[in-house]
């Protein structure tokens, strides 16, 4: 017989003994937020941290990541290139200052990782090794064999142990950021295990919970990435930027979204038709080498062309008919049998585990049969270099925020280091601010956690009646995201998409659950879910009906120009409480790199760089 | 074609549910069949489709967050690398893992493999720690090998499941954490092993494991823990006599 632990609800626990209380909250337990914590428990020893997670830290979505991360390291590398490729690979969108820091600090924060103990892939002499990914001028990519992100996240996660001052609240799902006379201090969580609302108020909070690609039908991206840090910062009153740039990974399995890693084309992978024909050539990515010359692959050329640009040319050879049609829509092929088993085995291992499981190809006897797939946000909460948002005592970092590091379109392995360095700027500055701003209004941020859990109680677990079944909504929202914010998009097709988001909207407050106990109710979560990415869903929708030009990601049918004179600016989606976003712009930090044309294949990036550098 | 169904015998326990619906019992759900459908989207079906209460853990679908083990058909599986096709037309009996207490559902609780975790310091211990200025510490290929295998381990705990001294003695520390311990004892950066070895010499520790191997064969990473506990036990008594020689020595 099972042993049962029953952890139901203690109708004895009353809300204000759940009631807790540390100096920095932080909200999402990847990467970004355990790098946050462990930069504050280092920083200050006195500081208690609450690190908040809806999941086991070791579940986030940081544990997914493949291929690697980027930081200057080796001797024919340097920063001026680095931030070069960051750049353009941006379609200057990308915030200047904000690249020049993050590529000086990345080395070390690579470094710092790699004495917590991450298991980096070494050169013969004990040095770590790196891999070309694509939009590089030089190979920069630090990489643990194709497991970078678990072995990164599982390092940190491992490391936090170590410190006492840092407290988890595993399981615990945060439906509200608590913001009393401006300033931020403390979410209102569900704990899973009893379904109670826990206040766990701060002095500061810090907003890590990844990204929102969950939005989308196929996606890279696992089932707890909905968005709801950036909705609920943004229900706050944070904006959020830049959210129509939406990165689409040009390879991805056909059915499942799972990644393949773009180090696959790194080690010389080559991307073909169904004629065969490397059809990148065709689209202003350079000429193809043979795949046994030795400069195979060439940097910043064909397969090493940047992840917009080579999803945008699969879409285009899909209507010169030049796909492969399988019952999950049409797909090109990524050839690795070049490669040889002993090169696939010991450089991606998991690649051929994934296609092997989950197509059912080996890719050392097969090509892969891959599409194009919603791999991440470039757009999220507003920050400084700092983390810091608008609102006082608010910070974000990781893929929710927005420095804006990525621009237009990010350059691959640039996220992982990402987290690391703008984690440890964000824990940094909330942990300043903590001891700046000790004082907090305990009964009002109490009160308003109670209104949300009494809020909760209304609109889901006791109501009875709605007619909207979880599943319609959020099938309905993929088909609109789909259909009118992908690859590709025009005035008509995201008009449609927009108008269908306020249909859902509406049905939304109609939605009806099965589930109407407290503990663990994962429909309930799941239903909150579909309230942050409907939210997420609509900024992005009309952020991208505005922005009348082309830039990296964002690619209109109807302006199919870049115009830097109307919008070399980020977006700003504000929240509005009846009626959807409120859109503005604010300029983009221009500082060393003039705007230029962003260009790829042999040589390009290097002359376009020579030239720029004035 | 006729749409062909599979039948999944789900576990289902609640402990806020009315006294009738409690359980602990088991519920059929027929679903669609797919031959590329896993264990994990089957019952994703049932929850979008059939009954919204059925409780999982689940995230990546792609064998890496470690979330979804569960007992399938007995085994402990990563229900998003069991496929239907291979247990089909026979039905499939899905149960938590065994081991653990039930949260709910086909949920277990955490608590105590946490604890057991960070009992035996899963991070790198060092004094003589360097400025990140100066750059990475070296370690050659071959020392990155001596336990790159146990790194690879994503706490999925079916090893947990899998092993009957844990069902005998709930003390044991377990496969997965003594392999982690043992990653770090093995790892050229760190200086541990010293501060690891009381924990290690536990009677519940790894002398606890009688090496029957069965966390070996569930493993779905091939951390190999059985052959890790083996090593750390060799480790264990030879940092132990060496500690009476070398009272504070390193390495």
């Amino acid at each position: 017989m099972k042993d049962l632990g029953a952890r139901g609800a203690d109708p004895g626990v009353s809300l204000m003994s759940m009631v807790v209380q540390h100096d920095v909250i932080i909200v999402g337990g990847g990467g970004a937020g355990l790098r946050a914590a462990i930069a504050i428990a280092e920083q200050d020893p006195n500081l208690s941290v609450a690190a908040v997670s809806k999941v086991y830290p070791m579940r986030s979505h940081t544990v997914a990541a493949e291929g690697g991360a980027a930081a200057v390291i080796k001797p024919n590398d340097s920063i001026e290139d680095h931030i070069y490729d960051t750049i353009s690979g941006s379609d200057w969108l990308a915030d200047q200052d904000a690249v020049e820091l993050f590529v000086n600090e990345a080395p070390r924060e690579m470094i710092q990782l790699e004495h917590w103990g991450c298991p980096w892939s070494r050169e013969a002499d004990g040095s770590v090794a790196v891999r070309p990914f694509g939009g590089m001028k030089i190979e920069r990519t630090w990489y643990a064999a194709d497991k970078t992100g678990f072995h990164m996240l599982h390092a940190l996660f491992q490391t936090t142990l170590k410190y006492d001052n840092i407290v988890r609240y595993d399981e615990h799902f945060v439906t509200k950021l608590l913001v009393d006379d401006g300033r931020c201090c403390g979410a209102a969580a569900l704990e899973l295990r009893s379904g109670r609302m826990r206040a766990i108020l701060g002095k500061s909070v810090i907003v890590c919970t990844g990204g929102c690609g969950r939005i989308f039908p196929f996606t890279t991206n696992g089932a707890i990435k909905n968005g709801d840090g950036m909705a609920m910062a943004y229900r706050a009153g944070a904006a959020l930027k830049d959210m129509e740039f939406l990165q689409y990974h040009p390879t991805g399995l056909p059915g499942t979204g799972i990644l393949i890693t773009e180090a696959s084309r790194g080690e010389g992978g080559i991307m073909v038709n169904k004629h065969g024909d490397r059809y990148l050539q065709d689209y202003d990515l350079g000429k193809p080498l043979d795949i046994n010359d030795p400069n195979h692959p060439q940097k910043r050329t064909m397969e090493l062309g940047p992840r917009d640009k080579l999803s945008q040319c699969f879409v285009k050879e899909m209507q010169k008919g030049n796909t492969i049609e399988t019952k999950y829509g049409h797909v090109v092929y990524l050839d690795l049998r070049h490669l040889g088993e002993k090169k696939i085995d010991k450089k991606i291992p998991f690649v051929r585990e994934l296609a092997t499981n989950y197509a059912g190809v080996d890719p050392v006897h097969e090509p892969i049969p891959v599409r194009p797939v919603l791999h991440y946000v470039m757009g999220g909460i507003d920050t400084d270099i700092n983390g810091a948002t608008s609102i006082a005592g608010l910070f974000a970092a990781g893929e929710c925020a927005c420095v804006s590091l990525n621009g237009a379109n990010r350059l691959g392995s640039n996220s992982l280091t990402e987290l690391l360095v703008f984690g440890a700027r964000a824990g940094s500055a909330a942990a300043h601010f903590s001891a700046d701003h000790p004082q907090i209004n305990t009964a009002a941020l109490e009160a308003q956690a109670k209104d949300e859990q009494q809020r909760i109680d209304r609109e889901f677990i006791s109501k009875s009646g709605g007619r909207q079944r979880i599943v319609d909504i959020r099938v309905e929202m993929h088909h609109a995201m789909e259909d009118g914010a992908g690859i590709f998009r025009d005035e008509k097709l995201l008009t449609r998409t927009r108008d269908k988001l306020a249909e859902l909207q509406q049905r939304y407050r109609d939605l009806g659950l099965d589930d109407h106990t407290l503990s663990y109710n994962t429909e309930l979560i799941a239903a909150l879910e579909l309230g942050f990415m409907l939210d997420v869903a609509e900024t992005i929708a009309h952020s991208a009906l505005k922005r009348t030009e082309s830039r990296g990601s964002h690619q209109r049918l109807d302006h199919p120009n870049r115009d830097d004179k109307s919008f070399l600016k980020h977006s700003l989606a504000t929240f509005r409480k009846d009626g959807p976003p409120a859109i503005g712009y604010k300029d983009v930090t221009i500082t060393k790199w003039p705007p230029g044309a962003r260009t790829y294949g042999a040589d390009s990036g290097l002359t376009a760089a020579a030239t720029q550098r004035t | 074609m006729a749409e062909a169904n599979i039948t999944l015998e789900v576990f289902r326990y609640h402990p806020d549910s009315p006294d009738g619906d409690r359980g602990p019992r088991f519920q059929s759900y027929d679903v669609p069949y797919h031959d590329d459908w896993v264990v994990l989207d089957a019952l994703n079906w049932v929850k979008d489709n059939a009954d919204g209460s059925l409780t999982y853990r689940w995230s990546c679908r792609m064998g890496v967050c470690g979330s979804c083990g569960m007992m399938v058909n007995g085994e402990p599986k990563l229900t998003c690398a069991a496929f239907l096709k291979d247990y089909y037309p026979g039905s499939i009996r899905i149960e938590p893992l065994t081991n653990f207490p039930v949260e709910r559902d086909l949920v277990v609780v955490m608590d105590d493999f946490m604890a057991k975790l960070k009992s035996v310091k899963p991070y790198i211990i060092r004094d003589d720690v360097n400025d990140t200025g100066d750059g990475e510490y070296r370690q050659t290929p071959a020392e990155l090998a001596q336990y790159k295998q146990f790194s690879m381990c994503i706490n999925c705990m079916l090893c947990y499941a899998a092993c009957p001294v844990m069902g005998s003695e709930p003390e044991f520390v377990g496969p997965a954490a003594l392999a982690l311990a043992h990653r770090y004892n093995r790892d050229t950066r760190d200086r541990g092993s010293r501060e690891r070895l009381e924990k290690m010499m536990e009677h519940e520790a790894v002398w606890g494991c009688t090496f029957v191997g069965e966390c070996t064969e569930v493993c779905p990473k091939n951390v190999d823990p059985a052959g890790a506990i083996q090593q750390a036990k060799t480790d264990a008594a030879k940092e132990y006599f060496k500690s009476f020689f070398m009272p504070k020595g390193g390495r």
